[in-house]
């Protein structure tokens, strides 16, 4: 067996560099690239609070002149930009990353360079579109855009240019990624591990990787009218030439929708192994549990005109989308009960992981309750473009895919990093957070219902909700407090928290069977997965500890930097748009080159 | 579930023996000639004018399939890669439907 | 080191999966949905957007039956000539793979030729992509259709490339199949683009 693990280590040793900036550069390892994604996706999530705290800033009194309009617009537009798709997505990303592998007993992805490349293509989309501040002025027409505000005429900057070429850039980056995880899931599953014993977590992530594909295409289309509408002046969005502004909504929401459901599904997987691990209990009506994610996901494609009942679609479409969105709460709430469940007469702890989910829960419900009242058109016309559907939208983003992902970095951090994070701060975090979190947004509501206009850079006094939104705005300075709390218990447990051991929580799936952290192979024997929790049954949980036993030889597939070469060109071609020739031509031969490159370097 | 997965494995590693060779591949080219015929055919028949568009969504349809079958394979392959490319096209279709009538065009 | 490594080496896509099914294969199953959603938002917006113009040349006076007629047999029967070049990879038939490779290749640069053409001479009757909606419509998407055909143009030529230097055995087939399926995705996109768009005005 000693030559066996020295012959596991040699085949390790040669191809991988283990430490350094260039094994980061050329890192195939989906560990690392997990890691990669939550440290980017982390910091741009802090760029987008700074922006919030900007926002509020300015809100915190009527007639206020912190910034000038059009800064403002900039704020609230990159605010949303930001959060959508440079924190959640790529924080989600990062679960996926690093979980996904572990979860179903694989070593890797099952394109390991493609997943580097997602991730810089990530990397390089966001920092283009921060570029947009130094040139000319960030995008400023809201995080949907709408025609044909986005029309060279209304908006002849290149905050737009930006704005619509970031966001293709990093559809390549979703894109990629979505391919990756649904083959990687469908066809890198452990021996025995059937599509109904895969982890909740891991069939939240096929349903998001399906609405991806799904989705980003149609964003795409939507994007290349608009650029060739500010680039060529052709007609897609030009009412003179007998063309329909609607149709950008429509194409953006038939995208945006099943966006939102990209966003919370990942948080609704992780709550779904949190729950039961610290409830002692199996996910309760686990195939529920899944074929509600898969309806949801199904059903997110037929609801999208709902963000859109303002705009007088007639009695017949507004009453068909109504239905089919109420038709959603269904599925939903059957997810809410079964997480109920699971907690019911479980053994409880009360760890950090533990009170974020179960704050999910209390949070993401009262965001539900408020998105099943904009489903009601009459109510809609009420509250659209107010405050009321920003409180909305914030609890189910915050409150709920926020939440999710707090809950999964306090549960999987310790197998991360191989140190437990300080449960005393993390308890300090959470408690922060969720009474700032109400304390800003609760008011919303209120706000949005007396009248307040959403995306306005200020507001009259005396209508009656000043004092709301000086309230909203301290309470974004104490999530701010909860942040600095949580990022300095991050910092400190790193190096000095408790050494955490394989399996601190008692968790159920395989990845609690590996060291922490896991080494680069993860699995030194392919392990044979006998039940849904296989940790947690005598017979499946030795089969499932013998994957740390090697059994042969390893093969890992080697670094490349080809990845990042490829996603360089393809940004900069992509840039080339607004820069010039200059920059786009060496894009082109860049990518053509990285392609080539990339396809001919010997893999497996 | 595993184990219906090994069977599958045989013959999944060697589709070739599964493909259908020129002959087949001639025939079905023959037949996608002679429905590209009727259908240019039936655009210059004035009489075909009030079924011009149903007759010509189902033949177009018949070649979709036809070469989607044949040529890619798919009678032939593993369900899961129909699974996986006709699921987005029902998506799509609706899509195109759903914008028809939500745009008014009928 | 050098053994587990080489061993692997050779074997490319020869990995154990769990459903038995290549990897490869099934991630560019998934890329034709996704492209099916593509393809179906571009055609979506031509067919919402069709009898909105303000002004000439409409489609009826301007796109020619018989010349596209001729174009769409072309792309169809380069569909044959793709899946002959599948079956010579297969066969390990490198003379047979090259000429239908090179074939293939030939027939869609004649489709892209055809549609330069077409443009061509649509600009001279007045239509561009600014001139109206059925201009922007029509020129975007069949213009993405053309550089589909492009890209598959190129791969099919790099495939040749191979195929006449005999790096492509029949343990490569794959390679080829793949970029079949691009190819015939391609033309069932046609297909759905010369009814929708040419026949049915």
């Amino acid at each position: 067996m000693a030559s066996t693990i020295a012959t596991a280590a040699a085949v390790h040793a040669v191809p991988r560099s283990e430490s350094g900036l260039w094994s980061w550069i050329t890192t195939v390892d989906h560990k690392r690239i997990g890691a990669l994604y939550g440290v980017t996706a982390f910091i741009l999530f802090l760029v987008g609070g700074i922006e919030a705290l900007v926002i509020r800033l300015q809100l915190a009194q009527p007639g206020n002149h912190f910034i000038s309009p059009d800064v403002y617009n900039q704020m609230f537009t990159m605010h949303g930009t930001t959060m959508v798709f440079l924190a959640v997505m790529p924080l989600s990303a990062s679960f996926f990353n690093f979980l996904v592998p572990l979860m179903i007993g694989a070593r890797d992805v099952a394109f390991p360079r493609l997943n580097a490349f997602s991730y810089w293509v990530f990397l390089f989309g966001a920092i283009f579109l921060h570029v947009s501040f130094l040139h000319g002025g960030a995008p400023n027409v809201g995080w949907f855009g709408y025609a044909n505000l986005t029309a060279k005429g209304f908006s002849p900057g290149s905050g737009v240019d930006f704005w619509a070429i970031g966001l293709q850039i990093l559809g390549i980056a979703s894109l990629a990624a979505a391919f990756n995880f649904i083959v990687t899931i469908i066809n890198m599953r452990a021996p025995g591990m059937g599509f109904m014993r895969m982890p909740p977590f891991v069939w939240m992530t096929l349903v998001t990787s399906f609405l991806i594909i799904l989705a980003f295409p149609v964003i795409t289309v939507a994007l290349v009218f608009l650029l060739f509408d500010r680039f060529t002046g052709t007609n897609f969005f030009v009412p003179a030439a007998g063309a329909d502004p609607l149709l950008w909504q429509h194409l953006f929401w038939l995208f945006g929708h099943p966006e939102v459901y990209i966003l919370i599904l990942p948080a609704m997987g992780i709550i779904s192994e949190v729950l039961p691990a610290f409830s002692r209990k199996p996910l309760f009506g686990y195939p529920v549990v899944v074929y509600s994610g898969i309806f949801i996901g199904f059903m997110g494609w037929g609801v999208w005109s709902h963000h859109m009942f303002a705009v007088g679609l007639g009695p017949l479409a507004d009453s068909f989308f109504a239905l089919t969105t109420m038709l959603i709460a269904i599925p939903t709430g059957v997810k809410i009960f079964n997480w109920l469940a699971t907690i019911w007469g479980g053994k409880l702890r009360f760890t950090t992981a533990m009170h974020f989910a179960l704050g999910f829960i209390a949070l993401f419900t009262m965001g539900g309750l408020s998105g099943f009242m904009h489903a009601s058109p009459p109510a809609d016309l009420q509250q659209t473009d107010t405050y009321f559907v920003v409180a909305h939208i914030h609890y189910v983003l915050f409150g709920g895919a926020l939440m999710g992902i707090f809950a999964g970095i306090y549960y999987w951090f310790p197998k991360m990093t191989g140190r437990l994070m300080n449960e005393r701060l993390g308890k300090l975090h959470f408690w922060l957070m969720v009474t700032a979190m109400n304390v800003t947004f609760f008011p919303m509501h209120f706000v949005g219902l007396l009248g307040m206009p959403r995306r306005v850079y200020t507001y009259a006094p005396h209508m009656g909700f000043d004092w709301m939104n000086l309230t909203s705005t301290v309470g974004a300075f104490g999530i701010a407090v909860g942040l600095l709390v949580f990022m300095w218990n991050w910092w400190t447990s790193r190096r000095h928290g408790e050494p955490a051991g394989n399996d601190p929580w008692g968790g159920a799936s395989l990845e609690w069977a590996l060291p922490s952290p896991p080494p680069p192979w993860n699995f030194a024997t392919i392990p044979v997965v006998r039940s849904i929790d296989p940790l947690w049954h005598r017979e499946s949980r030795a089969a499932a500890l013998a994957a740390n036993e090697p059994s042969g030889p390893i093969h890992m597939p080697p670094s490349s930097h080809w990845p990042i070469v490829s996603a360089l060109g393809a940004t900069l071609l992509m840039s080339g748009m607004i820069f010039g020739w200059a920059i786009g031509i060496p894009g082109l031969v860049v990518t053509l080159a990285g392609i080539y490159a990339w396809a001919f370097e010997p893999c497996t | 579930m595993a184990d219906t997965h090994a069977h599958e494995e045989q013959d999944a590693q060697a589709p070739e023996h599964a493909h259908p060779g020129a002959r087949e591949y001639l025939a079905i080219a023959t037949i996608l000639t002679v429905i590209t015929a009727v259908e240019v055919a039936a655009f210059y028949i004035p009489a075909m004018k009030s079924v011009l568009v149903p007759v010509l969504l189902t033949l177009s349809a018949l070649k979709f399939s036809l070469v989607a079958m044949f040529y890619m394979h798919l009678k032939f392959d593993h369900r899961l890669f129909s699974w996986l490319f006709v699921t987005p096209m029902i998506v799509a279709a609706l899509v195109i439907v759903a914008l028809l009538k939500l745009f008014g065009h009928w | 080191m050098s053994v587990a490594v080489a061993v692997h080496a050779h074997a490319p896509g020869a990995h154990r999966t769990s459903t038995g099914l290549n990897s490869r294969k099934m991630l560019f199953w998934a890329f034709l949905g996704s492209e099916c959603m593509f393809f179906g938002s571009l055609i979506a917006t031509y067919l919402v957007y069709r009898g909105r113009d303000q002004v000439g040349p409409h489609p009826h006076e301007i796109l020619n039956i018989p010349f596209t007629s001729v174009s769409a047999f072309v792309l169809l029967m380069s569909s044959l000539t793709m899946v002959l070049a599948l079956a010579a990879v297969q066969r390990g038939d490198r003379r047979g793979s090259g000429i239908w490779l090179a074939a293939t290749a030939l027939l869609g640069m004649t489709f892209v030729g055809g549609q330069f053409y077409e443009f061509t001479h649509f600009v001279h009757e007045g239509l561009t992509l600014q001139t109206n909606l059925f201009g922007s419509t029509f020129y975007v998407l069949t213009g993405f259709h053309g550089t589909h055909v492009t890209v598959g143009v190129i791969w099919l030529w790099s495939l040749f490339a191979m195929a006449v230097r005999g790096k492509l055995p029949q343990s490569r087939a794959l390679d080829v199949e793949i970029a079949g399926l691009y190819w015939h995705f391609v033309d069932v996109v046609w297909i759905a683009i010369f009814t929708l768009v040419y026949l049915i005005q």
